[in-house]
């Protein structure tokens, strides 16, 4: 990536979002359709339901390099799981803990629930995190 | 290496890709990834003679993989699709790349970093689908009956088109009466017909068909099910008290066609409070209910003046309306012809900001000028005041832009605040269809020009005036569509669902009954796989959610499209550098 350096005030940050095809993606969408700015090294994956993401997977991205994991989840929206909240902080948590036993900080993943509409609030979280992470550093030290 | 082979068409857009992304460069950089033996770029990818190449490409390359760059897979996952079962290769072997709305349109600040964002997300694309593997849908048998909610205009006319393409309706209306906002009104533009006489038309339609059956005072308040078989729950006869029922049923699709509000304008917003300041539905009333002359408090209206976009296209407040409502410069021009026929000699003048008389309604406004009506424009910023007079009457003060910005007094007996449509609370329905609001807090559907009635739903529809500021006949053609869709789903008797769902490995399950008891559906059964018990799906109960991966400790469970092979080979390939 154009700039990117290990450490200091040039870190970009990669950053992998998980989304949901019927609820958080329409609000990344509408985002693009309305033109709000977010680091473009913000890439996002689409999942069909929050409570689908393996934490390995999670393990894998921070492993190969991905610096930060945001999870646009679905909330109480959800139309295939009643507790897909409930089972994706599980999710979360058992992630946070994987990525500790390899020495990465569970910081590193943020769930934040995206509405189909949520073009802003997911713009700023986004954003948010992003500067979380520029701060922590590189996932991979050395 | 991948002995697949791959076709990549990256879109311009037009130039809603190609003005932020350097598609040339995306295409170098991923002409040569593995598995990739055609990569192209095209103007546009959905355009007919782009796809018409894509299946002579599928067809002499012998392509068994298809990747296409280009806008939300929302837009078109099932053009290309059907791109590809028109080549005849597996449609589930083909891959959606959203590198506009997720890309271009995100990124328009950052040309090299929105570039090297799409060939990462291409990259990732071809990574995927190097591991599809050909898939048949899931046929579900389809349910010949529509529920439709709200029997105003729109609901009316979309339950006579259903019934008479020989579905069963249920048609649900929360007031006590059929007709909603149209049933009030008098003579409308341009068919000359009667609201009130339209809506009664269309009542004894409805009653001549045995297959609509009517609920008034009646509610949806429970949904489950998918597209095709729905169950939902309806209560009759209010909210509360006696005689209150429900009523389960099982229907194939929903359209819903709840209507609008009117803007109500706040005490004081141009003078609305004083007496004689009406809003246009209030004006309308007075039309509609006067034969003859129009009089106030005795006194015979000789003056009105009416003011533009009250309540629309609000540019500060709180929640303002920044929509342009669309339908209330020809309603408002449309009530003038009609108060000057009653009162002949009227003075009437119209404070505009920006008149939109669109298509054949520019007519009106023609006569309502040749009847002597006055059009003056106002600056938003200046907009005009509206003051009562010691006699009684009112003052309304505008600075003309037309005339050079001259300040103009007019004196007015009614002065009519044009207010425009403002959507319904319906908080309660949203809660149970789950449908999205837009921008504007009018349902959403997921193209205005592509699919226009389509909700993120699958097999909900919305249509008239809930999804936006509409006339009654914009309203009754997009009830027409829907009836439409959902005639096109149901008359088939089938629909086709994705086969995106559960697979357990039988060698690697150890059965411990985590994922049966974890699946809502009962979609997860224990059989018999050489002499011992595994789990298994069953194809036609499974949602395709895959609550279940993640749960399994021995890792046996995969989601067909999101496999862990394919999800970690697109993040490799996410992650690959760009040279």
């Amino acid at each position: 990536m154009a700039g990117t350096t290990k450490e200091g005030k040039g870190f970009v940050p990669k950053i992998l979002a998980f989304s949901t095809n019927n609820i958080s993606d329409p609000g990344i969408d509408l985002a693009g359709s309305s033109h709000m700015h977010y680091p473009p090294s913000v890439m996002v994956v689409s999942m069909p339901c929050t409570s689908g993401i393996k934490p390995g997977w999670i393990l894998h991205a921070v492993e190969k390099g991905f610096d930060g994991i945001f999870i646009a989840a679905d909330g109480e929206e959800c139309a295939y799981l009643p507790d897909c909240s409930e089972r994706a902080s599980n999710i979360v948590k058992n992630a946070q803990a994987l990525l500790q036993q390899n020495g990465y900080e569970p910081e590193r993943i943020k769930m934040s629930a995206i509405c189909s509409v949520c073009a802003e609030p997911f713009t700023n979280q986004i954003k948010a995190f992003y500067q979380i992470i520029q701060k922590m550093g590189p996932a991979r030290k050395g | 290496m991948s002995d697949r082979r791959i076709g990549v068409y990256i879109c311009h857009c037009g130039g809603n890709i190609s003005d932020y992304v350097d598609v040339e460069k995306v295409r170098r950089a991923v002409q040569d990834e593995p598995g990739v033996v055609v990569a192209k770029t095209a103007m546009f990818t959905c355009s007919d003679a782009t796809q018409q190449e894509m299946v002579q490409d599928i067809e002499e390359q012998q392509l068994d993989g298809l990747v296409v760059a280009s806008c939300s897979p929302k837009l078109h996952l099932f053009t290309f699709r059907e791109v590809a079962k028109r080549a005849g290769l597996n449609p589930y072997q083909y891959t959606q790349v959203n590198v506009r709305e997720q890309c271009s349109w995100t990124h328009t600040d950052d040309y090299a970093g929105a570039t090297a964002k799409a060939i990462r997300l291409v990259r990732g694309g071809i990574a995927r689908t190097r591991l599809t593997e050909p898939l048949q849908p899931i046929k579900i048998d389809t349910v010949p009956r529509v529920l439709v909610v709200g029997a105003g205009i729109a609901g009316m006319r979309a339950a006579v088109g259903l019934a008479d393409l020989g579905l069963a309706v249920l048609l649900i209306e929360r007031e006590p009466v059929v007709g909603g906002r149209v049933a009030a009104w008098g003579a409308m533009y341009p068919h000359g017909k009667n609201g009130r006489q339209l809506i009664a038309r269309l009542n004894e339609e409805i009653k001549q068909r045995e297959n609509i059956t009517l609920f008034t005072c009646a509610e949806l308040v429970e949904k489950s099910g998918s597209i095709g078989n729905f169950n939902i729950k309806i209560r009759v006869g209010g909210n509360s008290g006696q005689g209150q029922e429900i009523i389960t049923a099982r229907v194939g699709s929903i359209i819903v066609a709840t209507g609008f509000d009117n803007y109500q304008p706040v005490a004081g917003e141009y003078g609305y409070g004083i007496d004689g300041v009406l809003t246009l539905a209030e004006y309308k009333e007075l039309l509609d209910s006067t034969e003859g002359k129009l009089f106030r408090h005795g006194r015979e209206i000789k003056d009105v003046v009416y003011v533009y976009c009250v309540g629309s296209r609000q540019q500060s407040g709180e929640n303002p309306n920044r929509y342009c409502s669309r339908y209330c410069c020809n309603a408002a021009v449309h009530a003038s012809i009609e108060a000057v026929d009653k009162n002949p000699g009227l003075h009437q003048y119209h404070l505009f900001r920006d008149m939109r008389t669109y298509g054949k309604y520019e007519l009106l406004y023609n006569q309502a000028r040749e009847k002597g009506a006055v059009f003056l424009r106002f600056d938003h910023q200046e907009p005009p005041v509206v003051e009562k007079m010691a006699d009684g009457k009112l003052m309304v003060k505008v600075r003309d832009l037309l005339t050079y910005s001259e300040q103009i007094d007019i004196a007015a007996d009614v002065v009519v605040l044009v207010t425009g449509m403002v959507p319904r609370d319906n908080g309660s329905l949203v809660d149970v269809l789950k449908l999205p609001l837009g921008q504007d807090k009018f349902f959403n559907e997921i193209h205005p020009k592509l699919r226009p009635v389509e909700t993120v739903v699958d097999g909900v529809f919305i249509c008239g005036a809930c999804q936006g500021p509409k006339n009654s006949s914009e309203s009754v053609a997009s009830a027409l569509s829907a009836v439409t869709q959902s005639a096109s789903i149901l008359k088939k008797g089938f629909v086709e669902l994705e086969p995106l769902i559960a697979q357990v490995d039988p060698e690697v399950c150890r059965w411990c009954g985590e994922c049966t008891s974890a699946c809502p559906y009962g979609a997860i059964e224990q059989v018999q796989y050489q002499g011992r018990a595994v789990a298994r799906v069953n194809e036609a109960v499974c949602k395709g959610c895959g609550g279940c991966a993640p749960l399994c400790p021995a890792g046996a469970i995969d989601l067909k499209g999101y496999t862990d092979e394919q999800m970690k080979s697109m993040i490799d390939a996410f992650l690959k550098e760009i040279v």
